[in-house]
């Protein structure tokens, strides 16, 4: 018979949803045990968000340093082109993530949390059975908390392997590819297609909308588009995918264009990121009587699943799929169980592209203001006219900040922005609209000289028809 | 390319200025001739303004709710050709615009400023620029989502307040912690989830008294201001009145419109008036005359979907039951429709304002100045009355009236309405010589 373990509360999954209640329940005392099969971190430490950024942070470099040794930038000049080693590389990437995920390790054991490692499987409700390498363990919970995560969506006509890879082999590859098709123009393709083509990669993007980050408005992802033209990476929109040819020298891919031609792209890797879907299979959610909401885990405020003390966090319960989502809803639901009154509304959700430029947008969008018949003031301060922009080389990608406020009381209802290094604005973009800030406490904030954070203010400013620096 | 300049124009006689009730244009626009520019209101109607040339709105002077004198630049176009204004002049003819006329206003108006520019910011494209006053409205509207910081919302979902109920000081109706103090102090009156089911209205709503509404209150003021009013009112039996009125309804041919109570009450006054020539008039106090009218102009208080206008039915006495009824279809239709002309709504010698069913026991009306009497019927009911000797069942109608003490005295005023009544108790005398 299999070791039993009694426990109160029941992790399933180590990502950032599943290990941050963890440690939230180990700090409230609660008896926890996580299950995970593969290294505690989850998809985002793993391998997405950490190990993308550590790759486009290398990218970055080796761009700079190639256009250096083509001509001389800003007074720098390389004598001889850089090479790149692109297994050294992920080798650096890898201590990076090992860093984090000892980290997690470290702060789950101080958190008193009980980490099993081997692939968990719900027989019912309450009941994990877990394969570990040293036999199989039953574990019996009070609660549980279901953190199974996303995975990538494959295309039903060319499965992953081989030369047809996911973002997670995107990050392994220990050679460059010289040519490399991406399918699928969202922020994950983009993020990934951009960094090769820094790193030298010739880069073909094929999107079957009629523009890049869909999920984003045209005036934000434009500037990311100028820099695709600029840089000689060919993007394919209305486009679709047909099939995988394989040949003697090599694959293609053969492409139906907007305009209904048929066009063959060799390349040595073929990237899929057409999107995630939600993990509901192989852990045993069969056993669970719990309702779903389409492709998702039904779940309500309080991240509550239709059973009782079953809960579920992250990309398992819907949309945006993102870590910082995950994670307070983890944190939330620990507290709920040991009592606390909690529930999930935020303001807003801010989400990030780390694209070249970056985008960041929080809040509503243009478009969301129209279809809800807001009457809205829109701002825009461009990068153009910002100190810090210019002083870093980046003034001339078309990088803006764009504030929409409501008109009657100048409430701010969203933030979005585009640009180099604008990620880092989305913390004050966030707190600005979860205190409910109007545009008049913006502009009524010294924003610090120099630095981007004053084409923000300026936005404002502008909003309430006075703006300084234009 | 030139610059057109479009002035406010000369719109009616005497008018020195114009209030600007809406705009149909915004800076940059691309305007055909003879596109709908502005509506303008005058003491009697509002005006739609055209564009007289095609060409591209640059500059438009004046929100709406201001006033503009007449020859003050509306609207500044950039034209084909040489256009009315020379290039480098630019907006000089906006800043050299004359302040506008002030002298009977009761406070001076703003002076047409632009609303709005081009932004001459090479980098960007020109965004909305806000035309917000500084004013914040003290509390959300009804229906708004609450707006409070993370700490205070987490803090009344522990508390099981739902921050609907709560009003906020902050501004846009921020909820503050000591917002949720008070709240929380008012007891367990204060509405909890699912227990009160009555629930405090908060907030309050600015509105900007303008356009007719402002013409409305103007000449109310100026009326009760120099007229010292006294009201009179008697009760009429309409038994027979109503009788005659129900049979001509029935047996009107089908081009015949429908008789109301107001042309019999117009047909009594064009009977009467001749002999109280003191109550068919306009007092000019300001030059100390009294206009005595021989036609007899009447005004029909009018409730539109904006407010009271008051159409004229132009010389009733020439007019039968018929014919003042249709009158009175036609000017009141067109005045719902808004497009009563200068005509139709000038030159009334006395008016009626009925509000029919709704008409109550009385009313006390306030005078179209500078006329010097009102008639106001109140409701038709059924009362018990001593009628003949017995108590019957009759059809009762008071008649409130309002007149002008200055040049009406008491005595004519109470026997002008005498002689109404007995018209009206009598209605075959309303037809005989």
């Amino acid at each position: 018979m299999a070791e039993q373990i009694k426990t109160h509360v029941l992790v399933l999954g180590g990502g950032p949803g599943g290990y941050v209640a963890a440690i939230r329940c180990g700090q409230l005392g609660l008896e926890t045990t996580l299950v995970e099969a593969d290294k505690l971190g989850g998809t985002c430490l793993i391998r997405g968000c950490i190990p993308s950024k550590a790759m486009i942070h290398v990218a970055g470099q080796f761009e700079t340093m190639r256009h250096a040794a083509a001509k001389p930038v800003h007074g720098i000049k390389l004598s001889a082109a850089p090479s790149l080693n692109l297994a050294d590389t992920v080798a650096w990437k890898e201590t990076v993530v090992a860093k984090l995920n000892t980290g997690v390790t470290q702060l789950l054991k101080r958190a008193k949390v009980n980490v099993v490692k081997g692939w968990g499987t719900m027989q019912d409700g309450k009941t994990c059975s877990v394969k570990t390498a040293s036999g199989d363990i039953e574990i019996h919970a009070d609660h549980v908390i279901l953190a199974t995560g996303s995975v990538s969506t494959e295309l039903p006509f060319m499965k992953f392997g081989g030369d047809v890879i996911s973002s997670t082999e995107a990050l392994m590859l220990d050679k460059l590819p010289e040519k490399l098709v991406v399918i699928g123009a969202g922020y994950i393709g983009l993020e990934l297609g951009i960094a090769f083509a820094k790193f030298g990669s010739q880069v073909t993007i094929v999107e079957a909308m009629d523009r890049i980050l869909p999920l984003f408005d045209k005036q934000l992802s434009d500037p990311v588009k100028r820099w695709l033209d600029k840089n000689g990476v060919t993007v394919h929109l209305g486009a679709k995918a047909k099939m995988l040819e394989k040949g003697r020298k090599g694959s293609s891919l053969v492409v139906e264009t907007s305009d209904g031609k048929t066009v063959e792209l060799p390349a040595d890797k073929f990237l899929v990121t057409v999107g995630r879907r939600p993990l509901t299979e192989g852990w045993g959610i069969e056993n669970m009587a719990i309702d779903m909401a389409g492709r998702f885990v039904k779940v309500d405020d309080q991240c509550r699943t239709s059973m009782k003390n079953v809960w579920a966090v992250g990309d398992l319960v819907g949309e945006p799929m993102l870590e910082h989502k995950a994670a307070t809803q983890g944190e939330m639901v620990a507290e709920i169980i040991a009592g606390h009154n909690r529930k999930f509304a935020p303001a807003a959700i801010a989400a990030v592209c780390f694209t070249e430029p970056e985008v960041v947008s929080a809040g509503l969008t243009p478009d969301d203001v129209q279809t809800q018949g807001i009457d809205a003031i829109t701002s825009v301060f461009p990068f153009a006219a910002n100190g810090r922009a210019l002083s870093m080389a980046a003034g001339d990608d078309g990088g803006f900040v764009r504030i929409i406020a409501r008109k009657d009381d100048h409430r701010v209802l969203g933030i979005q922005a585009v640009g180099a290094h604008v990620a880092e604005l989305s913390a004050e973009f966030a707190t600005v609209l979860e205190m409910g800030a109007l545009l008049e406490d913006v502009a009524g904030t010294i924003h610090v000289h120099p630095t981007l954070s004053e084409a923000f203010h300026e936005a404002a400013l502008r909003g309430l028809g006075h703006a300084i620096h234009i | 390319m030139g610059r057109f300049v479009f002035k406010l124009p000369d719109v009616g006689e005497g008018t020195a200025e114009a209030e600007i009730v809406a705009w149909h244009v915004a800076v940059g626009d691309t305007i055909k001739e003879d596109q709908h520019l502005v509506d303008v209101m005058t003491d009697k109607a509002t005006v739609e303004m055209t564009s007289p040339v095609a060409g591209k709105v640059v500059e438009v002077h004046g929100e709406p709710g201001s006033m503009a004198p007449v020859g003050a630049p509306l609207v500044i176009l950039e034209v084909e050709g040489a256009g009315n204004e020379k290039a480098n002049g630019a907006s000089k003819a906006a800043r050299a615009a004359p302040p506008p006329v002030a002298a009977k206003a009761p406070e001076p108006p703003p002076a047409p400023k632009p609303i709005a520019k081009p932004s001459p910011a090479p980098a960007a494209k020109p965004e909305p620029v806000s035309t917000h006053q500084d004013h914040m409205p003290a509390t959300r509207k009804f229906g708004d989502k609450p707006l409070a910081s993370p700490a205070v919302r987490q803090r009344a979902q522990e508390l099981g307040i739902r921050l609907q109920f709560v009003q906020g000081s902050g501004p846009a109706g921020r909820i503050t912690h000591a917002d949720l103090d008070a709240f929380i102090a008012r007891g367990p009156n204060a509405p909890t989830p699912g227990g009160a089911q009555l629930i405090q209205r908060e907030g309050e709503e600015e509105i900007k008294v303008i356009g007719l509404r402002r013409k409305i209150a103007e000449k109310m003021v100026e009326s009760k201001r120099r007229i010292p009013h006294y009201a009179y009112v008697d009760e009429v039996d309409v038994t027979e009145l109503e009788d005659l009125r129900a049979n001509l309804n029935e047996t009107k041919r089908p081009d015949q419109p429908k008789l109301t109570l107001l042309p019999f009450i117009m047909r009594a006054l064009v009977r009467v008036l001749p002999d109280f020539p003191q109550i068919n008039a306009r007092f000019d106090d300001e030059v100390g005359i009294v206009h005595r009218f021989a036609p007899v102009h009447i005004g029909i208080a009018t409730q539109t979907a904006n407010g009271l206008i008051v159409p004229v039915v132009h010389h009733a006495e020439a007019r039968d039951l018929w014919n003042a009824a249709a009158e009175i279809a036609r000017v009141a239709q067109l005045t719902r429709d808004g497009k009563a002309g200068k005509d139709d709504l000038s030159g009334s010698t006395i008016t009626i304002t009925s509000l029919g069913a709704l008409g109550g026991l009385v009313t006390t009306p306030v005078i179209n100045h500078p006329e010097v009497a009102i008639i106001g019927p109140n409701a038709i009911v059924e009362r018990p009355v001593v009628h003949n000797g017995h108590i019957a069942v009759r059809k009762m109608m008071n008649l409130s009236s309002s007149f002008d003490h200055r040049v009406v005295d008491g005595y004519d005023a109470a026997q002008f309405i005498q002689r109404v009544k007995a018209l009206l108790q009598h209605p075959a005398k309303l037809f005989m010589d």
